[in-house]
């Protein structure tokens, strides 16, 4: 199973950067993720990476074993794992300058990768857009998607969720300098952005039907459309405009108060029940074992640095 | 409930949403109309700077095609739309597709008509000089009519290239037919398939219809009667 996205393997050591290259490197995150945006689209075609020479078993893994045929068992025995999620979400998913997917959901995908004893270095992260995941994971071109997914029962027909393990809600992003705009009841004729097949997209539609509504393929373009005045709001996650403006911290503000509540759930094949079982345990033993506070702290933390209490797991029965 | 494996259900995602269907399929036609109007003038005065006596016009001709043609359409899109504004240059996404879509098309117009100029017999040009004609006069009355008819194919297949390429603008704020399907996908994550194979559907309107008119515009035109 080649995916020819990503290179997810790490090439040289990292090295730690200067305390002046970090604040210079926070301040071009927005240029840095449109033109990740750019290369990918450019370089789809090129990047297949071949693994043959993977070295490593799954270390430390022997200690769990899976009930036999369970997708966990499976994944255990192939020693990797392929996870969709995005690499244009600061704070989230944002593919760093070596190729690699950092943020919240990338943490939490490894909480679960690592409960089934995959090493890190066989974890291959793939693009998932808000467009193509349910695709994505029907086909079983990735194992599951950790991607700011709202859990919602019209994507419950063709998939199933695990978690939530976050609970974002819609707000909206204007310029500094903005005063017109107060929340969702002052966008009469005003120009708002978000992104195409998107669920905030959908909703602003209905919350604000006299607002004119632009729509990108990615985030960090309606970031780029508000810094140049094109758009005169974002509306989407709140924690995902919190991670927009990590890169610009003075050139926006958060408006209004949230006007939805978007949980954010795994999503994986459905009737998978098994290894849904499985994540949600895994996710609750992280809430309490202080796994999930680290994964925090270390994303989302940098910008809101009060954790907000982790939501309970939803073990539904479809 | 809609079933995600058959019936008649699959369809009517795409029956409930004709409307929206439609509204994306008039910004696609007008984005390819505007695009190609604008594409065939530029692209035709661009082949005369080609072909002109004058060195610098062939020159600054030669330079555009090349940069323009050898860069990806999305590159052209993003510089237009994200770095225009930059210098206060400011229009609607729609117009910034229009541009984007114009500016790289017209190098191949350019390409395909200096073929058609290229391919015109060198006596043509010879017998206009003698009677006395200026170049534009030999450009305009002897030579483009006769290089039009040469190329009517190779400019039809350019105009579908034009109408595919319109869904890159999708990405760039224009909710034209890709971007409504993109939208109705998200919207009905079950019939997916369904969506996207009415948004082809509408592609195919478009594009065969082309195919059509320059079957028919040759057959009219053609220099030699087959």
């Amino acid at each position: 199973m080649r995916m020819p996205f990503t290179r997810t393997r790490q090439r040289t050591a990292p090295t730690a950067p200067a305390p002046a290259a970090a604040s210079r490197r926070r301040q071009s995150r927005v240029a840095l993720a449109l033109t990740a945006t750019l290369v990918a689209s450019l370089a789809l075609a090129a990047c297949g990476d071949d693994d043959s020479d993977a070295e490593a078993a799954p270390a430390g893994a022997a200690a769990t074993t899976f009930p036999a045929g369970s997708t966990m068992a499976e994944l255990q025995s192939a020693g990797s794992i392929t996870v969709g999620t995005k690499f244009d979400q600061p704070l989230f998913g944002l593919r760093n300058l070596r190729g690699e997917p950092e943020g919240f959901d990338v943490e939490v995908a490894k909480i679960i990768t690592n409960a089934l004893g995959i090493p890190e270095d066989r974890v291959e992260f793939v693009e998932t857009v808000s467009a193509n995941r349910e695709p994505f994971i029907q086909q079983g071109r990735v194992d599951m998607v950790v991607a700011t997914y709202t859990i919602n029962d019209k994507r419950k027909e063709v998939i199933d969720f695990a978690g939530p393990y976050y609970v974002a809600g819609q707000t909206l992003m204007v310029r500094a300098d903005e005063t017109a705009i107060t929340g969702k009841d002052t966008l009469a004729g005003k120009r708002v952005c978000s992104v195409s097949g998107s669920t905030p997209a959908e909703r602003i539609r209905t919350e604000a039907p006299q607002a004119e509504l632009t729509l990108f393929d990615v985030y960090s373009k309606c970031a780029e459309a508000l810094k140049s005045g094109q758009v005169d709001a974002v509306t989407t996650d709140n924690a995902i405009l919190l991670g927009l403006m990590d890169s610009d911290p003075d050139t926006f503000k958060l408006v209004g108060e949230p006007f939805s509540t978007e949980p954010y759930g795994i999503g994986i094949a459905k009737d998978d029940d098994e290894f849904r079982a499985f994540i949600n345990e895994t996710l609750t033993a992280a809430y309490s074992d202080g796994r999930y506070e680290k994964a925090y702290e270390s994303t989302i933390g940098a910008v809101e640095p009060e954790m907000p209490t982790p939501p309970a797991v939803d073990n539904y029965t479809s | 409930m809609p079933s995600p494996t058959g019936g008649w259900s699959l369809i009517d995602a795409v029956l409930d949403n004709l409307d929206v269907f439609r509204e994306g399929f008039v910004r696609t036609l007008l984005l390819s109309l505007f695009a190609a109007v604008a594409a065939l003038l530029l692209g035709s005065l661009l082949a005369t700077m080609r072909v002109s006596p004058v060195p610098p016009l062939r020159w600054a001709g030669a330079t555009y095609v090349e940069i323009v043609r050898n860069t990806p359409l999305t590159v052209v899109f993003f510089f237009v739309v994200f770095v225009l504004p930059q210098i206060d240059i400011v229009f609607s996404y729609f117009t910034f597709a229009v541009v984007a879509l114009a500016v790289y098309h017209t190098a191949f117009v350019c390409e395909a008509v200096r073929a058609g100029v290229n391919g015109v017999d060198a006596g043509q040009a010879e017998a206009a000089r003698a009677l006395g004609l200026t170049f534009p006069q030999t450009l305009r009355l002897v030579i483009l009519p006769q290089a039009f008819r040469n190329v009517i194919q190779p400019l039809g297949s350019v105009g579908s290239a034009l109408i595919r390429n319109t869904s890159i603008a999708a990405a760039f704020g224009v909710q034209e037919l890709t971007g409504v399907s993109q939208g109705l996908t998200t919207a009905n994550p079950s019939d997916v398939i369904a969506v996207l194979l009415a948004g082809i559907v509408c592609y195919l309107i478009l594009t065969l219809s082309l195919a059509a008119g320059v079957g028919l515009a040759e057959r009219r035109l053609a220099a030699v009667p087959r």
